[in-house]
């Protein structure tokens, strides 16, 4: 026994001695594999060379095991900058402007390589660049054009579904005024500088700036993102149809198409802008500020009496709404159960959106339809709120009889009272 | 003779109703400055009698069910013919009967009526006012709109967090995991049928107590009466008490009228079990001095979690006030010296914390 047990003691020491090697090579192993030279030396760098671990982190590509060396190759396993940055170990040396989308599409236009990262990721990115004005000017030469990392950032580039992402929808406008909002960086382009500021104040930066409606439109949802490219002309219908469908329906049948169209109108932004884009309002149909229509046509001729009885009636039916609802509002603050006529309410606001929207279609028919059957709504809700003001009125009427009835009793109850008492 | 003399006449002598009546013919009721204090419980009583009445008519066409409660509630606003006004007294009625159930209390509290021999009547007065906020938490479902809806959550959510026994409660009164339609058949079958069964009983007990025992006298005019036996008095119930009951009967109608035609209730939005709970959402009065009370308490309190805490506390301290009249000692004047600071104190607790709530976001 005391034999086998010293054996057992001999045969374990140098099993023991293995598996400490084993696991120095492997600790070694690994630190060589984890060790990122870069970031070692770039933290400690200012500003333009400067990448600290902590910008790092939010890198999407860091996320994803991507490293420094993925796009500028060399060698973080040496802490030596001459052979961590030398030809040698495949350092790409620093990376200019103009080379930056083609790095970018080196691994975003290869499906294969992408399919392992994000499949559900597009890989026409380049292919749209090359296409977009950005693309076609930095082709050309010039590179002072946006490339990806301008929009992007870099070293610190989030998932587009990043809130804090630079091109995250409420973000977009902003990373584009950078340079288009500056008038320095513009000069020599001949294009106005006032989009971001003009479009602030539209109805599209409303929605999405201010309601938070990730749906709306920021810059790229109407001049393209990696293509991005003015929309032209005979393109702008085209470009608000995508969300504004039955509007461009009703002005694609319209005659206003092919007037536009011969006179090289574009469109949509003739009556509604492009970047200032306010909330339209039957005023736009009027005469007065902001009225558009007699921008081109002439007071009294076939067309201004179209546009009179639309306005007329856009405005009879917006009237019996308001005043429907003043109604309620006054049946409801009695207490009074209004709420059928509240929801028939819905009904007739609905049919005059369907009113202003038949607008477009410029046909009086057309509009007065929806308007027809608005009015038959909000005319049965004020009359519901008027019912309600006369059964509440008869209501009181009966409270006062019962406590007149109750005023008299309890007098006489007091007197009989008084009268048991004596 | 009239007809009316004749027709009694002739139930007396089957019914031998003079023996059934002669006890309230000779009952008195003692007269003095406070008197008027003895009027809440017939009050409570009589918006009691209220809500049975108005109950049985909105029965006839209340549908419980999530998908017809509010819809029908709907309809008894608005198309019967004055189910507006059974409805909204209903509604008023029940809320009015809580505050003069809790006015009740408080007087008998301060003229110290609980006092022996009447304990008892003290305990079932303490569980009618719980069964009756019970009624207000069971109705309130009952229209099934919006604001009910998440009350109801909340409440029955804070009856869940009670250890050992709180899931099993919270289940039960919600008839699964979650407030659904399930829950208000529930409700509904507690506020019609249990409720009043339990409270009928209850009352009858309570009243018992009430007609045996007499009205109590407060300690100080008792002891005025003592030293100067002229001046007691004391009035017959029947008719004069009763009268002067009947006109605060009549007051408290005229009331509930002018609320039910000036402020008709509320009918809400009817409610939705996917949309998300209404920012600042509060029980209703009632309850809100425990749910502000509730709301202070921390999150955690040494190793326990704050609102169970808080839960056992409102839970015990409840015990402890439904046996508040045990604990007098023989040494009456001390006792009751702390039972009334206890009062005034429960009394400034329940409205400061109601008024907290009701300001509180």
């Amino acid at each position: 026994m005391a034999m086998l047990q010293s054996k057992s003691h001999a045969s374990a020491f140098p099993r023991c001695l293995l598996a400490t090697s084993l696991l120095l090579l492997a600790a070694s192993l690994s630190h060589a594999q984890t060790k990122n030279s870069c970031l070692d030396c770039h933290s400690a760098l200012p500003a333009q060379l400067g990448v600290t671990q902590e910008q790092f982190s939010h890198d999407v590509h860091e996320q994803k095991g991507l490293t420094c060396v993925s796009c500028h190759g060399g060698d973080p396993s040496s802490d030596d900058p001459a052979q961590a940055m030398s030809r040698k170990a495949g350092w790409k040396g620093p990376i200019e402007r103009r080379q930056i989308p083609q790095l970018c599409g080196s691994c975003h236009s290869n499906p294969d390589f992408m399919r392992r990262y994000n499949p559900g990721l597009r890989t026409d990115q380049l292919a749209q660049y090359h296409t977009s004005v950005h693309g076609k000017r930095l082709a050309a030469g010039d590179s002072k054009v946006a490339v990806c990392t301008d929009c992007h950032g870099v070293h610190d580039l989030r998932a587009p579904n990043d809130p804090q992402s630079t091109v995250y929808a409420t973000n977009v406008a902003k990373t584009c005024s950078h340079c288009h909002s500056d008038a320095h960086t513009m000069a020599g382009y001949k294009i106005p500088t006032d989009q971001y500021a003009k479009y602030t104040t539209s109805v599209h930066s409303q929605a999405l700036m201010v309601r938070g409606d990730l749906s709306a439109p920021t810059c790229t949802t109407c001049h393209g993102n990696h293509g991005a490219a003015p929309p032209g002309v005979a393109s702008v219908p085209q470009v608000c149809s995508t969300c504004h469908v039955f509007q461009a329906q009703m002005y694609e049948k319209s005659s206003h198409k092919a007037a536009f169209d011969s006179a090289k109108l574009p469109g949509c932004v003739v009556c509604h802008e492009n970047h200032a884009i306010a909330h339209p309002t039957d005023a736009k149909l009027g005469t007065g500020p902001g009225a558009v229509c007699m921008q081109c046509h002439t007071p009294g001729d076939r067309c201004d009496q179209a546009r009179e009885q639309i306005l007329s009636q856009s405005t009879q039916l917006d009237t019996a709404i308001k005043a429907a609802d003043q109604e309620l509002a006054l049946a409801e603050a009695s207490g009074m159960e209004v709420s059928e006529a509240r929801l028939g309410q819905n009904e007739a606001r609905d049919a005059l959106t369907k009113a202003r929207v038949a607008v477009h279609s410029f046909q009086v028919k057309e509009v007065s339809a929806n308007v027809q059957a608005g009015l038959k709504t909000a005319n049965k809700d004020l009359a519901a709120g008027q019912q309600a003001m006369v059964e509440r009125n008869h209501r009181r009427i009966g409270l006062g009889l019962s406590l007149l009835a109750i005023a008299i009793v309890l007098p006489g109850l007091w007197l009989y009272i008084g009268k048991i008492e004596k | 003779m009239t007809v009316l003399q004749n027709v009694g006449n002739w139930l007396s002598e089957r019914l031998e109703w003079e023996e059934l009546i002669a006890p309230l013919k000779k009952k008195t009721v003692p007269r003095h400055r406070l008197s008027y204090w003895y009027f809440l419980g017939g009050i409570t009583l009589f918006l009691f009698i209220i809500q049975v009445l108005t109950g049985i008519l909105l029965l006839l066409y209340y549908r419980p069910g999530a998908s017809e409660a509010f819809e029908s509630v709907q309809y008894i606003m608005t198309q019967v013919q004055f189910g507006w006004l059974i409805r909204s007294i209903h509604s008023w009625s029940a809320n009015l009967m809580i505050f003069t159930a809790f006015a009740h209390m408080f007087s008998v509290l301060f003229l110290k009526a609980y006092r022996k021999p009447r304990e008892l009547t003290w305990v079932t007065g303490v569980v009618l006012l719980v069964l009756v906020m019970g009624f207000g938490f069971s109705g309130y479902l009952l229209p099934w709109n919006t604001l009910a809806f998440f009350a109801t959550k909340v409440g029955t959510d804070i009856a869940g967090q009670v250890p050992v026994i709180g899931h099993p409660i919270m289940v039960f009164l919600r008839g699964g995991e979650e407030v659904t339609g399930a829950t208000l058949t529930r409700f509904f079958g507690f506020h019609v049928a249990v409720l009043p069964g339990l409270v009928f009983l209850l009352l009858v007990i309570h009243l018992l107590f009430v007609q045996r025992q007499g009205m109590s006298v407060p300690p100080r005019v008792e002891k005025e009466w003592e030293e100067n036996p002229a001046a007691r008095r004391e009035l017959k119930f029947f008719p004069n008490f009763a009268l002067r009951e009947l006109m605060a009967w009549y007051v408290g109608l005229g009331v509930l009228g002018a609320l039910a035609a000036l402020f008709p209730w509320n009918l809400g939005v009817k409610a939705d079990l996917f949309a998300s709970a209404p920012a600042g959402i509060k029980p209703e009065w009632y309850f809100l001095f425990m749910f502000q009370a509730l709301k202070l308490i921390p999150s955690k309190i040494w190793f326990m979690d704050g609102e169970v805490v808080g839960i056992l506390t409102c839970a015990l301290v409840g015990l402890l006030w439904m046996l508040l009249p045990f604990f007098e000692s023989d040494r009456k004047a001390r006792s009751q010296h702390w039972i009334t600071g206890i009062s005034v104190f429960a009394l400034i607790f329940v409205v400061t914390m109601s008024v907290y709530g009701y300001v509180a976001k």
